[in-house]
Order: structure tokens, then sequence, then C-alpha cells
């Protein structure tokens, strides 16, 4: 006879409501952790996809993922002069909010260096890669746009035509891809007044130069787009993407690169780590929550267990005048704590299935953090009935007489 | 520890059986020199006022609280010898000794059946022979009918009775009840002691029933006294015999 469930159901609203209570705590515990995942893959989602052996950044700098590097675009083609070098994408990267619909959309936006990279290597789910130079855009599904949207930015208006899964940045925000071109654009755009204003200071200042005076065709040209001086202005992007030949050492490319005085070279795993750096003081805010939510859920569970005891003190202490060996009384507390722990796990998994896609950062939950709290729940179970045990080991069978 | 239990030995022998509570200026006595015996098959009822040392003597001889002198041999195996045990305490409660109180101490989670069921699956009974044991106890004692219900269900009357079933579930050879009757009305309490002397007689197991019912003392073979942690010669009822009173 199991008198664990025996005693369960006769109590079975209570048990019921103490497994709920328990297993939001878990939920929690379980959400904490996925966000933690959520975070690092978030992390390395988009350096993972895109499959660089080398990035080059602006000289001193960490990279786009750190900090603001800024190199010519032209270096793109210095790179692929390169001996050993296969491929070199520019890649360009920065964080706009802008208001669409009355709501604030955060876009981290990704140059890809179109027509060699369309985005068709990105996770779509609807849609189509781009189709051309300008004007076209992948969204992530997490910026919630639809196919066919017209998204106004700068001075243009993007159309959606493809939309993504899963390519979020550290901070959570979603991923737009636009060419570089156009990302660029969307960076560098200024309002009229100011490119008027930009335009003026620029003359003036060629004005007070012997070059200015010496060159009157510069000095017309000082007053029109950027783009039409050749000398003065480039376009920058964020890093250059490398990959290497078959058969090729990145090092040896690597080597080659940093000896120019104005980038620095990372391989991607030097990458990763910077970009985990770069988000380990969340990751561990975060993990240091978990960890007190789960001492909380054991101190919880040790309470309940304890006060599930206590009440059954006069019965524990008949069983033991009938002469119930220690292993019956273990098994009863030791049995509804582990009951208690699997139902609220259960229903910590059952109740993040609704919740956590609600959950405004993403929640990763993989089996190993299944696994691992599963683990961690049953130690919390048995660890948390060792007080019970304890008070109903020291239960005297007289304790029935009084 | 091997124990050797004999068929034909009394139920208990108590030999100079003496408890004492706390030391120096607080010390107690609440039992003194107690002897006496009850055979198989023998009801035998422990009179005496509150603070005689009856529950004391009770529980000494039920293994609960041992004395700080004196021995007791239940079925002729020497079982306490002073403060200590020779045999497996627990185990030894488990088999040979049967325990109804003033309440029933029904598991109040355990339907009547499973009350029962209970004390012969701790004792290594099978669970389909344990049930079906406990079905003819519950039989035996007229509360079959009830046999599904929770304790809170029951009259106070139909959880003694079970208690009762419960006490006699591993047939044990001692049964030790401690004011039985005390929540019942007259009628029903003189049903549980005739209940006491009829298993007393058919399962050939001795019973000691410590009472203040005066009423039924005509069901008792035979009546100790208590007085002052001491027994006396008995007043009331059939015969003392076998009791050691001291002088």
């Amino acid at each position: 006879m199991n008198l664990a469930i025996r005693d369960i159901r006769h109590k079975l609203s209570r048990f019921l409501l103490t497994a709920v209570g328990i297993g939001l705590l878990l939920m929690i515990v379980m959400g904490m952790a996925g966000i933690y995942q959520g975070l690092s893959e978030d992390a390395l989602n988009f350096l993972n996809r895109a499959k660089a052996d080398l990035w080059v950044v602006q000289r001193g700098t960490r990279g786009p993922f750190a900090e603001i590097s800024r190199i010519p675009w032209s270096l793109e083609d210095r790179v692929y002069a390169v001996t050993g070098v296969a491929r070199a994408r520019a890649f360009v990267s920065h964080t706009i909010q802008r208001e669409y619909q009355g709501k604030p959309l955060r876009i981290v936006v990704q140059g890809l260096a179109w027509p060699g990279d369309n985005g068709n290597e990105l996770p779509l789910i609807a849609g189509r890669a781009m189709g051309q130079a300008h004007y076209e855009m992948l969204a992530d599904r997490t910026l919630s746009l639809h196919l066919g949207d017209c998204i106004p930015l700068g001075k243009d208006v993007y159309t959606v035509v493809g939309i993504t899964t899963g390519m979020t940045g550290p901070s959570g925000d979603g991923f737009a891809f636009f060419t570089i071109p156009d990302s660029i654009a969307i960076q560098y755009d200024t309002p009229g007044e100011a490119i008027r204003l930009e335009r003026e200071a620029r003359r003036s200042r060629l004005k007070k130069q012997d070059l200015g005076n010496t060159q009157p065709t510069l000095l017309e040209r000082a007053t029109g787009p950027t783009s039409q001086l050749p000398a003065l202005g480039t376009q920058n992007v964020s890093a250059i993407m490398v990959n290497v030949a078959p058969g090729v050492d990145p090092a040896r490319v690597a080597k080659v690169i940093s000896g120019w005085s104005d980038v620095t070279v990372y391989p991607n795993n030097a990458q990763r780590d910077l970009m985990l750096k770069s988000i380990e003081r969340n990751r561990r805010q975060l993990g240091l929550f978990r960890n007190l939510l789960v001492i909380v859920s054991a101190i919880i569970m040790t309470l309940i267990l304890y006060t599930l005891t206590l009440d059954k003190i006069h019965d524990i202490a008949m069983l033991k005048l009938m002469g119930a060996r220690n292993r019956t009384v273990v098994a009863l507390i030791l049995q509804q704590a582990l009951l208690l722990g699997t139902l609220g796990y259960g229903l910590a998994y059952w109740i993040g299935l609704w919740v956590f896609p609600y959950f405004p950062r993403r929640v990763a939950i993989t089996t190993e953090n299944l696994v691992q709290l599963a683990l961690i729940v049953l130690a919390i179970s048995v660890l948390s009935s060792l007080l019970g045990i304890w008070k109903a080991m020291s239960v005297q069978p007289n304790e029935i007489l009084s | 520890m091997r124990t050797i239990i004999q068929s034909d030995a009394p139920s208990v022998v108590a030999q100079s059986l003496t408890r004492i509570y706390g030391r120096g200026n607080t010390e107690v006595v609440a039992m003194r020199e107690v002897s006496f015996h009850v055979r198989r098959g023998e009801i035998v009822a422990l009179l005496g006022p509150s603070g005689a040392g009856k529950s004391t003597l009770l529980t000494a001889i039920g293994l609960i609280n041992p004395p700080t002198s004196g021995k007791i041999t239940i079925s002729g195996c020497l079982v306490m010898d002073g403060p200590r045990p020779l045999v497996d305490i627990r185990a030894f409660r488990r088999k040979y000794l049967g325990f109804v109180f003033q309440k029933a101490n029904l598991i109040p989670f355990l339907s009547a059946l499973e009350n029962v069921q209970v004390a012969l699956e701790i004792n290594d009974v099978r669970p389909r022979k344990a049930r079906k044991r406990a079905l003819e106890l519950l039989d035996y004692l007229g509360v079959a009918d009830r046999s599904h219900s929770l304790p809170s269900t029951l009259s106070g009357g139909q959880q003694q009775r079970v208690a009762v079933a419960r006490a006699l579930a591993n047939n044990p050879s001692l049964i030790l009840a401690d004011e039985p009757t005390a929540a019942l009305d007259s009628h029903r309490g003189r049903q549980v002691m005739e209940l006491f002397r009829m298993v007393a007689h058919e399962q050939k197991a001795g019973v000691i029933v410590v009472t203040h019912d005066h009423r039924a003392l005509d069901i008792f073979d035979r009546i100790l006294e208590m007085e002052d942690g001491m027994l006396r010669p008995s007043t009331t009822g059939p015969s003392s015999c076998g009791a050691e009173t001291q002088a």
C-alpha cells in the first residue's frame, strides 16, 4: 500500500494547489535559464550563420558587435586581393529606433553584400531573398512586420520581402537585412537642412585653405553631394567578413592582413569570445538570479514538506507504534517530495510552453537545460524532504498517547 | 537477534517493574516493583485512580516506555531487562503486540479496510493476503459494510471496532487497551469489552484493559488494581489471582 499516494488523495486539492505554486516557481527558474540560453544564442546566432573565417575591423577596436567600427568599404577589394582569400564581404551593423504604426520599432540594421549575399542563407520562414539592389528588406519575425509591409526609413521606403526567424541581437532586438548601400543610407540619414548646413560649412572650411582657393572646381563641388567628392568622402562599413580558400590556413591570411596599419583582424572564435564577453554581465546577472530562485524554491519546498510532515506526526507515531520500519516512514515523506517536485516540474514545463512565447525576450529551452533543471528539482526534492524525515525520525511512538 | 516465542508460555510476565522519572529532588516513582502475569486467552482489567501508574505499566509492557528496572517476558521471550531491550523492539511490537487506545487513532487518510491492511503490510504480509485478512477481521467485528469508509465518516463505536481489528491483525500474543471505552456510551462500551473477551478467548491472546468503567467488570477473567505505582489486592470483581502483590 502506498501511503504517500493515499495521503495525497485525501488532501488532493491542497496538494494540487501546492504543486501549482511550486510549478510556477520552477517555471520562472526554467524561464530564467531559457533567457540566459537565449541571450547566448542570440548573441552568437549571426556569427554562427555568417560562417566567416576572419573579421577585419577598424584598427584598435573589438569589432562591430562590441563597439563602433568604421572601415572604408573599398577595404573589401583590398582583402580580396590577398592570396588565399576566397570571399570577402562587407558587413554593416547598427541599431536604429523608429516609430511604425504608432509604436516604437527597434531594428538591428544588417547590411548584406548584394548580389553576392542576397540573404538566401538566412533562415527564411516566409517570402524570398532580396531580388534587387535597393528598397527591399528581410525582417526577423520578432519585429512583427509582415510580407509586403512598407517601412519608411530615412528618405526611402523599404518593402519587406522575406521573414526570418531566430535572427536577433544580444539585446533582443530583431535583425533586418538590407543591401549595404541601403543600410549605409539608413545609418547616415540626415535631414535636408543638416545637409545644406554641412555643405556650407564644408565650403567655408575649404575657402580658408589654399586648396580651396587654387582649385575652384573643388570649391564648387564642396557644396554638392558627398559622393561627388572622391577625395573627401568615402562610404564606411562596420567590418569585412573573410572566407579563406579550402586548404588555406586562416592564421596565415590573418597574419598578412594584420600587417596593414589601419585594421585589426580577428578569427571567428575570437569574435565569438568578444561577443560573449560583451553580454557577460547580463549573463552573470541572469545566472545569479536563477541560482537565487533555485535556493528560494528549495526553501519553500522544504517548508511545505516540513508542514506536510507536521500534519502527519500523530499518524507517524501510530505507524511507529504498530512497528513500522523507518523506511516506511521515510518513503512516505520522500515519495511525496518527489511527486511534488515531479508534478511541479511538469506544470512548469507545460505552463512555460504557453507563456514563454509571450516573453519580450526569446526564451530558448534546450534539452540540456531541461535535464539540468530536472536534476536540480530531483536534488531539491530529496534535500527538502530531509528536514521532514528528520522530524519524522524523531517522533516517538508514545506521542500517540498525548 | 533471534526471537524465540513459546506458544504455551504466558502472554506476559512482569517481574519487579519500576519506573522512575527525573532525578534527585525531582525524582518521581511512577511504578514500584510491579510483578504479575497474564495467561494466553485471559482478559485482565487494570483499575486504579488517575496517577496510579496504569498507563506507565501499560506502556512499559507495550515496549513504548522502558522500565527503569525489572524484567518483561512476552510469550516466553525475555524482551526487557531493565531499560535495556533484548530484542528489536519495533519488530517485536509489530509481530506480537496489539494496541487499542481511548481514541481509535485511525490513520485519517486510510479507509477502515486500509487501516487494518496497513498493520499487516507493515508486517510483510503480501497486499492481496493482507486485504483478505483485513476484510475477514472487519467482518468478524461487524464493520465489514463500512470497510471503504474513511474514519471521519465512522461513528465512535465503529472506529473503535476498526482499531480492535487493527490490533488483532497480526495475531498478537498480547493486546493492550488503554481506556478503550472512555469515549463510548455504556451500551457501546460494553459491546467493545465483550469484543475483547471474545478476542481473548477465541484468538488465545492475553488482553490487558485499563478501564475506569466498573459496570463491565464482570466481563474480565481477573482484575488488577494499582495505587501509588503499586499493585494491590483487588477489592472489586472476580479475583486478583496472578498478581504478585506487594506488601
